[in-house]
């Protein structure tokens, strides 16, 4: 046994036992990192020397007999566009490639007070843009369920952590999909929460009411507890909900059988694996025998859900990424004529395609003459879609579909096509048009050996029913299985 | 042909971004496959849908106006390219031909 390997929860027992160190425990992540990081290739930067004298401040209260958070002395990684006060965050983008936050984003400052390790900071698609992490300025994450395919994204680095053993815990951001459908390639549990249960402050923005930031866990245990953590109001945010926050750990309850499911039809047709389909159908089946009652329901606006995201998106985008012109922080062309022509080649030179490309989409949808056609069209249709969902909540405690309609696919399969790389946020972008939480729990493997994910959805703040749920499915199954690397 | 490469040129001024011959191509067929996808949205009557901006209801965010601590000028201008006498420093704006 490697404590590596354990859970946070497991760690927690034995380290206030005193049979183990936060110290030891940090090792032994770091000496994994050693063993396995030049082959995945997970994180940008790492803080190990800061990690260890963190640890060595979780082991000092320990010895003087005081009580630590469930989460203190847990090595946890951080998505790099999550400000890090005095660390690097990139954003993997060149036009951040030296920016050094001089604040922490709220989430940080919540797991520094906790007590948590950060081990370092994960690798992304370039500003959160993207479902594969091959988008990354800086290099391609793997999968360490099979290192030729990719770990999805676009917190590809985060998941990979995780799977990987690099890290117990670790955050990433959701968009349009890219904790859930990350979680689900790599085989990990992954959590979207409601829309504003989370701060976004010192998230750096991509499209500022869609962003949000969860957790990336070995169980659904730890996800209630890292949830425990992030959750809350903050002033900063001013999308912030002021709500009391109940403790999440009394949600892991074995028990559906008052639980009524939807299983949303749109969610098993065109465009799912029949792989996926096949391992979400037995997951219903074994709902069904563990008690709850599930019953097809209809969404009929999901077909139009990603048109609308890819509209919506990258207006929000387009307006947020402006802030980069090489005027305060981060990459200047140093040889531009005059400010604009600065602006211009900052821009160009600093941003990768995918992000030019959805600044140019979102300036194109904004711009004067389309923006009625185009971007108030698909604010209007996202009405629509959140209503489906106003209307299935009435009836059903949590919904079920895939998160991906595929299993990780070779590096460099979907890179060349974006609408088919869009594709793969199929089943994960209602959710955030809605503000809705979300978690992915594994459910399987195809026959390639590689991880399936269930999607399970529920109303605004249900982040309780969704736990109920991923926790009872997980203690009656045995899918929550390590890569072999 | 929903954009043609003129229009790609002055969206592109407009976001401020630089796009080479190749690109410029590029981009021009990739933006129209993608608007074309978005096409989908007109199948359905908005006509009487009021527009979703934000997913949950938010308020206005108010406090009293009272001085309260903010980022230092130092911290403030730590990562910048160039500043100059507490100030972050530009190219010239003046006499630009744009």
């Amino acid at each position: 046994m490697k404590l590596y390997e354990l859970t946070a929860h497991e760690l927690n027992e034995k380290l206030t036992a005193g049979e183990i160190s936060a110290q030891e425990i940090t090792e032994s992540v770091y000496q994994r990192i050693d063993e396995v990081e030049d082959d995945v290739q997970s994180y940008i930067t790492l803080t190990k020397e800061e990690a260890l004298e963190k640890a060595k401040e979780v082991d000092e209260k320990l010895a003087n007999g005081e009580e630590i958070n469930p989460l203190a002395g847990i090595p946890v990684a951080v998505k790099d566009n999550m400000c890090t006060e005095g660390v690097k965050t990139t954003c993997a983008s060149k036009i951040l490639h030296n920016f050094e936050p001089p604040y922490n984003a709220t989430v940080v400052d919540k797991l520094n007070q906790a007590g948590t390790v950060m081990t370092g900071k994960t690798n992304l698609d370039e500003f959160a843009m993207g479902s594969s992490t091959e988008n990354s300025g800086f290099f391609i994450t793997k999968n360490p369920w099979d290192l030729d395919r990719v770990p999805g994204g676009s917190s590809g680095g985060s998941a990979a952590a995780v799977a990987a053993g690099e890290a117990i815990i670790s955050l990433g951001s959701d968009t349009g999909g890219s904790i859930r459908q990350p979680a689900s390639l790599c085989g990990v549990v992954g959590m979207k929460p409601t829309y504003g249960f989370v701060s976004r402050y010192g998230l750096v923005a991509f499209a500022s009411s869609l962003d949000q930031i969860g957790p990336f866990s070995q169980d659904v245990t730890d996800c209630a507890l890292a949830l425990n953590c992030l959750c809350g109001h903050d002033p900063h945010d001013s999308t912030s909900v002021e709500r009391e926050v109940p403790d999440f750990t009394e949600a892991l309850v074995d028990d559906v059988s008052d639980m009524k499911i939807g299983v949303p039809k749109e969610y098993l047709g065109e465009g799912i694996d029949s792989e996926v389909k096949e391992a979400v159908q037995s997951a219903i089946e074994k709902l069904e025998e563990l008690g709850a009652t599930c019953e097809e329901v209809s969404l009929p606006h999901t077909e139009y859900a990603l048109p609308t995201y890819y509209l919506i998106a990258p207006a929000e985008a387009s307006s947020n990424l402006a802030r980069y012109d090489g005027v305060r922080y981060g990459y200047r062309n140093e040889e531009a004529n005059g400010l604009i022509d600065m602006f211009k080649l900052t821009r160009s030179e600093g941003f990768g395609d995918e992000v030019q490309r959805r600044i140019m989409l979102g300036t194109y949808a904004l711009s004067s003459g389309y923006y009625d056609a185009y971007y108030l069209k698909a604010q209007k249709v996202r009405t629509l879609i959140k209503q489906d969902f106003e209307e299935a909540f009435a009836e059903y405690d949590v919904l079920l579909s895939p998160t991906s309609p595929t299993t990780a696919f070779k590096i460099g399969e979907k890179s060349d096509d974006p609408l088919q790389m869009y594709m793969s946020d199929l089943c994960t972008i209602p959710a955030n048009l809605a503000g809705l939480p979300g978690i992915s729990i594994p459910c399987g493997l195809d026959s390639d050996g590689l991880p399936i994910g269930l999607q399970i959805l529920g109303d605004h703040f249900a982040e309780e029913k969704l736990i109920q749920v991923a926790y009872t499915f997980e203690q009656n199954t045995d899918f929550n299985k390590r890569a072999e690397l | 042909m929903k954009i043609d490469e003129a229009t790609v040129d002055k969206v592109a001024m407009l976001g401020r971004l630089e796009l080479d011959e190749d690109k410029k191509e590029e981009m021009t067929e990739q933006l129209n496959d993608i608007l074309e996808y978005a096409d989908k949205l007109n199948e359905l009557d908005t006509e009487d849908v009021k527009p979703t901006a934000h997913a949950l209801p938010i308020k206005n965010v108010f406090r009293e106006d009272k001085v309260e601590e903010s980022l230092d000028r130092e911290e403030a201008l730590k990562n910048a390219p160039e500043c100059e006498d507490g100030s972050f420093k530009v190219p010239q704006i003046i006499d630009n031909d744009e």
